[in-house]
């Protein structure tokens, strides 16, 4: 059975929504190394021989299962690079929860950069959600540097919640996915950063095969003194739809960089970017403050609302 | 209930300064059902939102319940008992009927007693409570969510700027149902509307006419209904005199 102290459950929660260790298979990896794991009989979570990482390999045809593969830091000054790899099936079709969340009450940085692989069967169907979480009032940064590598079969779909809302001071989020035949890629991210933050995070999707397509949904608050910058690329390559959208909100003295990019290299690919950014508009401020709301529980109903 | 003394408001604009409301006093009782008319740009709207702290006197006073309230703040007004609904809409990103009416009770209300409000102003509540209140829409959906905002909030003054535009696809006879509820199940309310259309104008208990920022006219309806003549209200007033 695993034993997990108060802040290994409280950052469990904050990330992988966990209250307990959870049902099918799972690996949760605190302060470099795993504290519990389970395969099943459709889900193996092999560690890799270097300790530094796993692969996990679901069986194709495997139906209504989860994965939960969370980490958890506590220790300041402690810095990792996390390999895993997935390879989902055949027509599988199943749910997959990560995330990291880092509390560091010390004097030194805690970096963690998980690089996931996912290699998407034919036909499968996968839901991917990625929290990353940061805690703690030590002087040291919590750094997060997540890369998602994406390789999508015939057919195959993907929906991909990458979420980042509280206490991470640094982070390079870099993502990539290449789509074949039919295949079927939906990212909705939400992000906000405080103090003096900086988030970055890219999107590169390439649309190889007729009839893929992708859709890229950022949306964004950026406070106090903290800088954004969003890229998301979308490379036509056959008969294929693709759409990005970056909606932000800037605060105080934000900053927010949005570098939209479409590449059409077929004569049907139809492609589409939107981007806006902008504060608070003052007319919603108002019309709460006229429901009795201070105008600070106003902005933030807006932005719970906005990153809901 | 409401007392503006000698109140006037002012804009910079190229030319100097351009007064909007001219030195109005006037006074609304408990229990009365108040329509501001005249013709456009008159400064209806802006007195509304005068009353409800959007905007702030350059002069004069307005008192609630006796209070001064000239110098409060939009939230502490809304908080002693003044709503208001706007002319406009306002559209958000995220936030849902649902939310929106919990905000406006000021409390986590059920399921089932928001979907009310949106049954008093004539939406099917299980297409609405979970929709965004956002541009999908349309003008008067949004424009009876926003009523059911200020019914939810239950407020002992409630003003209403111009609630019948937009809404032309339900029955004005509903609109008025709305407010002669409101008058029954809160206590001493009034209601204040802002309005040139006849069958409101036929509910009030006193009307109120504002031109070029002035009060140039008040009274009850039979008073006050055959001096609209030669104004934008003059359509409405000559249809129901019958001329």
């Amino acid at each position: 059975m695993v034993q997990l102290d108060e802040i290994q459950k409280r950052i469990l929660r904050e990330v992988a929504d966990l209250h307990q260790v959870p049902e099918g298979a799972y690996n949760i990896r605190s302060d470099g190394r795993s504290v519990g794991r389970e395969s099943t009989e459709n889900i193996e979570i092999i560690p890799r021989d270097d300790g530094k990482g796993l692969t996990i390999n679901i069986k194709p045809g495997t139906k209504k299962e989860s994965v939960h593969i969370p980490v958890v830091m506590t220790k300041s000054g402690l810095t990792e690079v996390v390999y895993n790899d997935f390879y989902i099936g055949e027509d599988a079709d199943v749910i997959i929860v990560a995330g990291c969340g880092i509390d560091n009450c010390g004097p030194k940085d805690s970096q963690h950069d998980g690089i996931h692989r996912f290699f998407v069967g034919k036909g499968a169907k996968v839901r991917y959600v990625e929290k990353q979480y940061g805690s703690g009032d030590g002087a040291g940064k919590r750094i997060l540097n997540p890369v998602t590598e994406v390789t999508m079969e015939e057919d195959s779909s993907m929906e991909m919640e990458m979420v980042q809302i509280k206490g991470v001071d640094d982070t390079i989020r870099k993502s990539t996915a290449v789509l074949d035949k039919g295949a079927k890629l939906v990212v909705r991210e939400r992000l906000m950063t405080h103090g003096e933050q900086r988030a970055v995070s890219s999107y590169i999707v390439t649309l190889n095969g007729d009839g893929s397509s992708a859709d890229v949904v950022s949306r964004s608050v950026a406070k106090d003194d903290s800088y954004q910058e969003f890229e998301a690329k979308i490379i036509g390559n056959a008969a294929c739809s693709g759409h990005t959208e970056c909606d932000s909100i800037i605060m105080d003295h934000g900053r927010i960089n949005a570098i939209p990019g479409l590449e059409a290299n077929n004569v049907d690919a139809a492609l589409v970017h939107e981007a806006a950014i902008g504060k608070i508009a003052g007319d919603q401020i108002m019309k709460l403050m006229t429901l009795g709301l201070t105008e600070q529980e106003a902005e933030e109903q807006i932005v719970n609302g906005f990153l809901r | 209930m409401l007392e503006l003394r000698h109140v006037s408001f002012g804009v910079d604009d190229t030319e100097g300064e351009k007064e909007i409301i001219r030195d109005i006093s006037l006074e609304i009782p408990k229990n009365k059902v108040v329509v501001i008319t005249g013709p456009n740009g008159g400064g209806k709207s802006t007195l509304a939102k005068l009353i409800a702290g959007i905007e702030r006197p350059s002069s004069g006073q307005i008192l609630f319940n006796g209070e001064d309230i000239t110098k409060k703040t939009v939230t502490e007004r809304a908080k002693l008992g003044i709503g208001f609904a706007f002319q406009t809409p306002v559209k958000f990103k995220g936030i849902q009927v649902l939310d929106l009416i919990r905000l406006a009770s000021g409390k986590k209300i059920p399921l089932a007693e928001a979907c009310e409000y949106l049954s008093a102003v004539g939406l099917c509540a299980n297409d609405y409570i979970g929709r965004d209140v956002n541009a999908s829409l349309s003008g008067g959906e949004l424009k009876r969510i926003e009523i059911a905002t200020v019914l939810a909030k239950a407020s002992s003054l409630s003003i209403f700027d111009e609630p019948e535009a937009g809404i032309d696809l339900w029955s004005f006879q509903n609109l008025i149902e709305v407010f002669e509820k409101m008058r029954a199940h809160i206590e001493n309310s009034s209601i204040v509307i802002i309005s040139h259309q006849e069958r409101i104008l036929n509910i009030a208990d006193e009307i109120l006419v504002l031109k070029e920022g002035q009060l140039v006219a008040k009274g009850c309806k039979e008073e006050i209904l055959p001096t609209l003549i030669g104004t934008s209200s003059a359509v409405a007033a000559c249809r129901m005199s019958g001329i």
